[in-house]
């Protein structure tokens, strides 16, 4: 994709914030969805118990993943599936390519695959001749402006029926300016119907895969993944290994879950069970560490693996909201992006724990009861001691634990603090000062508390001794 | 080449599985009990219909197959390409494609199936090969209709998976109502890739 320089996150939030109007319709469009979640969530008597009850299965898998990988793979072959290992995201291109090359494939649709994004598959293919399709539409319309998703479950969430508009024009050859949403995903489905029609290799994610049965299910809404599996001969399925599940029953509390989170729809429109290739066809799957047994080894942060990545933790995320997906420079953005961003790189990723207001809002709408806002807390302690936090901001608190450690010197920065934002308050309120930008300085008191207290406290006190 | 992929590829599995087993937490966690989700007082049958309705998809309730015929012959377009895998409908619909290329369904106007059951908290019914004829059957068509009996609605997921117990099959899939998509501004669009529409048949 485009975006191989980093911006840190505070300065491409700054741009997005420059359209204000865009942004106020970003936040609003965002918070529509999040409201669908609460209407779905309170239709459920026992919300509370399935997420507790999800939570705890996932424990359940994570202190015995080991075991239930192998469960996995060993039912999975049993049911004719092709098992793969990759232990991180350059050994995942190799398998999917040599999987393609072996097959003689160069042409691959894709169903939506928060993964690959993460492994940057859709580059490595392309570098090696492969023609490769997004089918979710969301995804495709990115995929054609050269942009990533900027939303794990609505990839074009940041663009304007206008933007679709534009890009379909000039890609698909659309009537310029019609923006009709039912039009538009008209000229699509005709599009895409023929990529499911002429490739060999479907690719798609994994939600959910099941150790006791070796089965695996994909959700979608728009059936994009079923039309690419079943339609090719070779069906490859990426997942990251904390996908996995203890047994089949286990679906029925995630999927009721899922949906309602991720939308609010009571479930999505498709939830398939890929348990065995059909005759004459090939199922494969490669399962993913990439840095996750890592953060399994993180006690702080392994509760990070239970997410089944609904996005409600983004829909709610006042920051996520207002700065947009792009700016966490991260195939996951949001809250629980910034959890799991600095595992992969803490040096690349180190500005994103700290986009957060730590309102705790992410934590209360997450479905599996992750303590998003908790361990962003956490990283940004790790992160400040192992040093990749900015200079300015070490020096600055600093400086701030010197000063509020010593009584005279805090008395006298009070004093001068005061008589310089009265009287000079050119020298506060200018970009200099990282404070200032974005928060309004407070009006200055004539008097500090302490200041106060000397000349009334005594006599206050008296008063009080009276009563 | 391939030797050494694989190779690589069986110390990657193991390297994995090492590392997983050194740093996965060693206290025990208990599988939790399900049994508490069941209680339901869901009106099964009630909710099965508006739950339908509010997600895009369409209900008629008939006592037998010749009724969905005729309501097959009024409402669709018989003059199209219609396909089943109930022998009940073959006078609207033909039976003799399941094992064509999949391909080949691609002009469908209408596929009609039957579902194992429903599920009343979603209006999800759940098929599987057996059923379908061709795993791309109820994706592929412009439109398309499944009949289930009223009795095999149950009232929530955790009933639907008690009910599909340790069942074989090699594909199955929960479809609730039309393929749909609002990827574009929010604005809900029925008919992203799979059926625009789709009616349930509620047999007596």
């Amino acid at each position: 994709m485009s975006s191989n320089k980093t911006i840190p996150h505070s300065e491409a939030a700054a741009l997005f914030n420059k359209n204000e109007e865009r942004v106020n319709w970003h936040d609003e469009t965002l918070w529509f969805v999040r409201e669908k979640r609460d209407r779905s969530a309170h239709q459920i008597p026992e919300w509370e118990l399935l997420r507790e009850t999800a939570s705890q299965i996932k424990f359940n898998v994570l202190s015995n993943i080991h075991d239930y990988l192998v469960e996995f793979e060993s039912n999975a072959q049993k049911n004719g599936i092709i098992v793969h290992w990759a232990a991180n995201a350059e050994e995942h291109n190799v398998i999917v390519h040599s999987i393609l090359e072996k097959h003689n494939i160069k042409q691959m649709v894709k169903s939506k695959s928060m993964l690959t994004e993460e492994c940057h598959l859709n580059d490595y293919l392309t570098n090696r001749g492969i023609d490769v399709i997004d089918s979710d539409l969301g995804e495709r319309i990115v995929q054609l402006r050269n942009e990533p998703p900027s939303h794990i479950v609505l990839p074009a969430i940041h663009l304007k029926k206008e933007d679709v508009s534009e890009t379909f024009h000039e890609h698909l050859g659309t009537e310029k300016g019609n923006i009709d949403p039912q039009y538009l995903t008209e000229s699509a489905r005709q599009h895409l119907r023929d990529v499911f029609l002429t490739r060999k290799a479907a690719l798609t994610g994994v939600n959910f895969a099941v150790a006791e049965t070796g089965e695996f299910v994909v959700c979608t809404n728009e059936g994009n993944a079923d039309m690419g599996a079943h339609l090719a001969d070779v069906h490859i399925a990426c997942m990251g290994f904390e996908k996995l599940i203890p047994q089949r029953e286990h679906l029925g509390v995630f999927l009721r879950l899922l949906a309602r989170s991720a939308t609010g729809q009571p479930i999505t429109t498709f939830s398939s069970h890929f348990k065995k290739p059909n005759d004459g066809k090939e199922i494969h799957i490669v399962i993913v560490d990439n840095g996750r047994s890592e953060q399994l080894g993180r006690e702080d942060f392994r509760n990070s693996l239970k997410c089944i990545r609904c996005g409600a933790c983004m829909n709610t995320c006042p920051v996520y909201r207002r700065s947009g997906g792009h700016s966490y420079h991260n195939a996951v953005a949001g809250p629980i992006g910034s959890i799991l961003a600095p595992n992969l790189d803490m040096k690349k990723n180190a500005d994103l724990p700290f986009a957060s207001t730590l309102c705790g809002s992410c934590t209360n709408v997450c479905p599996v009861k992750i303590d998003i806002h908790d361990q962003l807390y956490k990283w940004r302690q790790v992160l400040v001691k192992e040093g990749y936090t900015p200079k300015v901001k070490t020096i600055a608190m600093k400086t701030m634990a010197t000063v509020l450690a010593n009584p005279t010197v805090f008395e006298i920065a009070g004093k001068a603090g005061r008589f310089t934002m009265k009287n000079l308050p050119g020298l506060v309120n200018n970009k200099l000062n990282k404070w200032y930008d974005q928060r309004e300085m407070p009006e200055v008191p004539e008097e500090s508390f302490r200041e106060w207290y000397k000349k009334n406290g005594k006599a206050t006190k008296g008063k009080n001794d009276e009563q | 080449m391939v030797k050494q992929l694989k190779e690589k590829m069986m110390s990657s599995k193991e390297s994995i599985l090492q590392k997983i087993k050194q740093n996965q937490p060693k206290e025990l966690n208990e599988l939790p009990n399900l049994e508490p989700l069941k209680e339901s007082e869901l009106d099964v049958l009630e909710q099965y219909k508006s739950v339908l309705k509010s997600i895009g998809g369409d209900f008629v309730e008939v006592s037998n197959y010749a009724e969905i015929t005729d309501f097959v012959k009024e409402k669709f377009d018989t003059s199209k390409r219609i396909l089943t895998t109930l022998p009940e409908l073959s006078e609207v619909a033909n039976l003799d494609w399941t094992s064509d290329d999949p391909h080949s369904l691609q002009d469908a106007e209408l596929i009609l199936v039957k579902a194992h059951f429903g599920v009343a908290e979603n209006s999800a019914l759940w098929i599987t090969d057996e059923v379908m004829g061709q795993r791309v059957s109820t994706f592929i068509p412009q439109y398309l209709a499944i009949v289930v009996n009223k009795k095999d609605i149950v009232a929530k997921m955790h009933q639907a998976y008690d009910r599909i117990g340790n069942q074989e099959y090699g594909f199955g899939t929960f479809i609730a109502g039309p393929s749909k998509t609002a990827d574009i501004e929010q604005s809900l669009v029925l008919g992203a890739h799979g059926a625009r529409g789709l009616t349930v048949f509620l047999m007596e």
